[in-house]
């Protein structure tokens, strides 16, 4: 710009250009609208057990306990790009840590909870840097592998039921914290108390990660995490130290799929080392949702999971023929909407009920229009 | 001598590892595609043999080379029709549709063919035994198994290194749209691959099942041991994959002498140390 | 008479990034022609599109009365139009003949150039013919990935900037030898970030900026001023 070419205004006076003013947003009308709405169906949630039936409570319990599985799943593979097909092992670790505290050292099953998480993570800590060793498809053959040495060593237990498994016996379970007070609430036996006491602790553990995760997501370390996803080497170049958050959020989603895992298997009082590593229950289904919903997005794995539930109720006596309809379905859906059922849709009409992208917005203070610039 | 015993029965255990790696090793190595369905094909090989030979009364060998047939034009039709479509830089299509597959497989053949036990009868030769060296016999069946792992593989370098499909199919790894400048349409190429990879399964079939017996169930294991076989002994390396399967075979015959239900884990557990100590496979071929 | 290869209003996208608006170019039978810009000015971009990497307009692009805009890499070089990239990208894990070998999969035409004619042109290449490609030098990868292109018997043969990366007296060898190829009877587009190198080998020259033609004409009639302003668009 020269002398020549600066803007003179009519009473003779030199108008310097006034910077523009940029902004960064997440939130829109209609994510604030989600919000309220989810608030709102939490609410509900939570008072449900007033009026529901057990059968009703136990689907939810599963409900929320695969969301969670999913949500974990897909920030550590959609957005931390560490793709795998190993985190049965610690649905598996949790569950059977929980089982030895209880059972062998008869601690409270709701304080087991987060050590079966810790036990988990400090695996996950350990073998961590080993399966880091290898990229893209190795890595995910690798941690099915390690998922199903970790399955064969905890076989090899006899005090936790070897090979055929144990159950958890009454005694164990009846002294549960707030246990009474859920009883006394609802006039409920204790298995069905315990039921609901579950079913809550499922909510509250899928909220707070869901919720983390969303954090997570729109936080720097997320943006980071979605760079090295993107370009690794030009992330490290920016200083984003991609190893390390790899690292932590690997040993974060162990512990949290750890606390999962004990909570599944808190509710069912059984388990084997087949159930709790089946890479079917918690690692194919866990896929479907996650991809069938739409990977990367908050919103995918809670449409996936829904999806999941109702076919089963549905179709689910069927047995095998079930499995091979929603195999055949699965492959189906990838053929025609690669992004997923909500990541199609929201792609074609732009909505996000959990905004993770950035938009630019600048306001020019000589003009009163707010423009949105650019999308991240 | 109960330890040459053990080295024997780890090196012919090898050499059906080494079939079941050799299919995967194709697709995996051509077309960077991890096909969870691979043992499951495997599977529903070892199954189309067994309805051949009792409900057609064919001969095994008749058998195997009908469904020789038959599975090369599957995956070539899998290919074209399904695969293709999800082949690209994202992992996840891919992974959910063959783990798709896997799941289809394997209840189908559940409801075909029931949960039960079955086996390939191959008649006296299952039993048979051969002498290899003074007072040292083998089972025919193994030694015949490992003679065909070496084979197999032989033809395949045979393939990949003295013809120009095999030319192709190595350009193409390489580097797919420069492949295309050579008049190499890349989907012909895969498809083939796939073929070609079914069609070695289902030799991979005959050489367990007729030894062992097998269920819809089983395999996703299949699939592990394959891809172990291939990553222990390296990518890009043929002869590597053979020298993997009986590095793992011989890994799981070690475990089982120190106690039979240590068998997999071991298997495991030498998988876990060669990536430990060597990430690229014992013998890999340079190219990543 | 028609030209061997014609391009007519030839746009191509990225995405939605367009690179090119409405290119018009001609190539005749045996004619040796430049492209030149600078960089990003569309000309990589060009060669792609006409080798098929690329897809557009099926009337975009005709070689010998063909419509081939839209027709895939694979289809066009069976058609006789063979691309040397740039960065030459030759197939790592295959040796020199074997690189050489793949070049002729698609090609339907036996001559003049086989393995024999391409050694008979580049001697050098056949002492070494059975290494691997990545211990070559640039200036012999290079003549690899000339021969590649011919083994298909292409009857236009396009250059993406060649010279990138050699030595002067190498770029000399290889233009003296893309004249060999030249009097053998194919057509010849060179894209060239050396102005001078590329008027000096060819009949006539395009200049790209922004993926446009700014300039077009023979080496002889048009100065230097007109060029660089053509080129840089000032």
């Amino acid at each position: 710009m020269t002398v020549d070419s600066m803007p003179i205004a009519a009473n003779g006076e030199i108008e310097l250009p006034v910077a523009p003013v940029w902004q960064v947003r997440v939130g829109t009308p209609l994510s604030r609208a989600a919000a309220i709405a989810g608030v709102a169906i939490v609410t509900v949630l939570l008072l449900l057990p007033a009026i529901a039936s057990r059968n009703l409570i136990q689907d939810l319990i599963f409900v929320f306990t695969m969301l969670a599985l999913a949500q974990l799943w897909n920030v550590l593979s959609g957005w931390g790009g560490l793709v795998s097909v190993g985190q049965q092992a610690f649905v598996g670790l949790g569950a059977y840590a929980l089982f030895a505290t209880v059972s062998l050292v008869g601690i409270d099953p709701m304080l087991a909870t987060p050590l079966a998480g810790l036990f988990a993570a400090a695996i996950a800590a350990v073998i961590g840097p080993l399966l880091f060793r290898l990229e893209g498809p190795y890595f995910a053959i690798g941690s099915w592998v390690a998922a199903e040495a970790l399955r064969l060593i905890c076989a090899q237990f006899k005090s936790l039921g070897g090979g055929t498994g144990m159950s958890l016996s009454p005694s164990d379970l009846s002294h549960m914290i707030g246990l009474k007070s859920v009883q006394a609430l609802f006039g409920l036996r204790p298995a069905a108390g315990r039921d609901v006491l579950i079913y809550w602790i499922a909510l509250l553990l899928t909220v707070v990660v869901t919720v983390g995760i969303y954090t997570f997501v729109r936080s720097q370390m997320g943006l980071a995490l979605a760079a090295s996803r993107d370009n690794a080497p030009a992330a490290r170049s920016v200083g984003v130290r991609t190893d390390r958050i790899r690292y932590w959020l690997w040993i974060a989603v162990a512990f949290a799929t750890g606390m999962v895992g004990a909570v599944i298997y808190q509710q069912k009082a059984r388990i084997s080392p087949d159930a709790a590593f089946s890479v079917t229950d918690w690692t194919a289904y866990v896929i479907f949702i996650v991809v069938i919903g739409g990977v990367r997005t908050i919103e995918g794995p809670i449409v996936g999971v829904l999806l999941l539930w109702a076919l089963m109720s549905n179709l689910g006596k069927y047995g095998s023929l079930y499995l091979l309809l929603l195999g055949a379905f699965a492959i189906v859906v990838m053929l025609l909407m690669p992004n997923g059922l909500w990541g199609t849709v929201a792609h074609r009409w732009n909505l996000q009920l959990f905004p993770t992208r950035r938009r630019l917005l600048r306001s020019d203070p000589t003009t009163s229009e707010r423009n949105s610039a650019i999308d991240r | 001598m109960s330890g040459l015993d053990t080295l024997i029965e780890g090196v012919l255990l090898g050499g059906v590892y080494a079939l079941f790696a050799l299919g995967l090793s194709l697709i995996f190595g051509i077309m960077r595609l991890v096909n969870l369905a691979h043992g499951d094909l495997i599977l529903l090989a070892a199954y189309l043999v067994l309805s051949a030979t009792t409900a057609l009364g064919v001969s095994l060998v008749a058998s195997t080379l009908l469904v020789v047939v038959v599975m090369f034009v599957l995956g070539f039709l899998l290919q074209r029709l399904v695969l293709e479509r999800v082949i690209g830089d994202d992992i996840l299509p891919p992974l959910l549709v063959t783990f798709g597959l896997s799941i289809v497989i394997q209840n189908g053949l559940l409801l075909t063919y029931g949960a039960d036990s079955r086996r390939i009868q191959a008649g006296a030769f299952e039993s048979m035994s051969i002498a290899i060296a003074p007072g040292v016999s083998v089972g025919l069946a193994p030694l015949l198994a490992l003679l065909t792992a070496i084979v197999a593989v032989a033809l395949m370098q045979l393939i990949f290194y003295q013809t120009s499909l095999g030319r192709a199919f190595r350009a193409t790894a390489d580097n797919p749209q420069i492949a295309q400048l050579m008049g190499i349409d890349e989907r012909s190429v895969y498809a083939i691959a796939v073929g070609l990879s079914l069609a070695v399964s289902v030799v991979a079939a005959i050489t367990f099942g007729i030894r062992a017996n097998f269920d819809p169930s089983i395999g996703p294991a299949r699939l592990l041991y394959a891809f172990e076989a291939v990553i222990i002994g390296g990518m890009g390396s043929l002869w590597g994959t053979l020298a993997g399967g009986i590095v793992l075979g011989l890994a799981q015959a070690i475990g089982a002498r120190i106690n039979p239900e240590w068998q997999i884990l071991a298997g495991h557990l030498a998988f876990l140390a060669v990536l430990m100590v060597r990430p690229r496979g014992l013998f890999p071929s340079g190219r990543p | 008479m028609t030209a061997l290869l014609s391009v007519s209003a030839l746009d191509a996208f990225y995405g939605d990034f367009q690179a090119l608006f409405g290119i018009d170019f001609e190539l005749e039978q045996g004619e040796a022609v430049a492209v030149i810009g600078a960089n990003g000015a569309g000309k990589s971009t060009f060669l792609k599109s006409l080798a098929g990497l690329v897809r557009n307009r099926p009337d975009a692009i005709r070689l010998a009365g063909r419509d081939i805009g839209d027709s895939g890499a694979a289809k066009v070089v069976r058609l006789g139009l063979a691309l040397v990239p740039e960065g030459r990208q030759l197939f790592r894990s295959l040796s020199v003949e074997e690189n050489l070998l793949v070049g002729a999969y698609g090609g339907d035409r036996r001559s003049p150039w086989d393995l024999q004619s391409v050694y008979r042109m580049f001697p050098v290449l056949q002492e070494r013919r059975r290494s691997s490609v990545t211990v070559l030098s640039g200036g012999q990868q290079q003549m690899v990935a000339i021969g590649r292109a011919l083994m298909s018997n292409p009857s236009v043969l396009l250059c993406d900037e060649i010279s990138l990366g050699l030595a002067p007296i190498i770029v000399e060898d290889i233009y003296r030898m893309l004249q060999q190829i030249r009097d053998n009877g194919t057509g010849i587009i060179v894209v060239e970030q050396d102005i001078a190198r590329a008027l000096r080998s060819t009949d006539r020259f395009y200049c790209l900026q922004e993926g446009r033609v700014t300039l077009a004409g023979t080496p002889a009639d048009v100065d230097q001023q007109a060029i660089r302003s053509a080129y840089f668009g000032m």
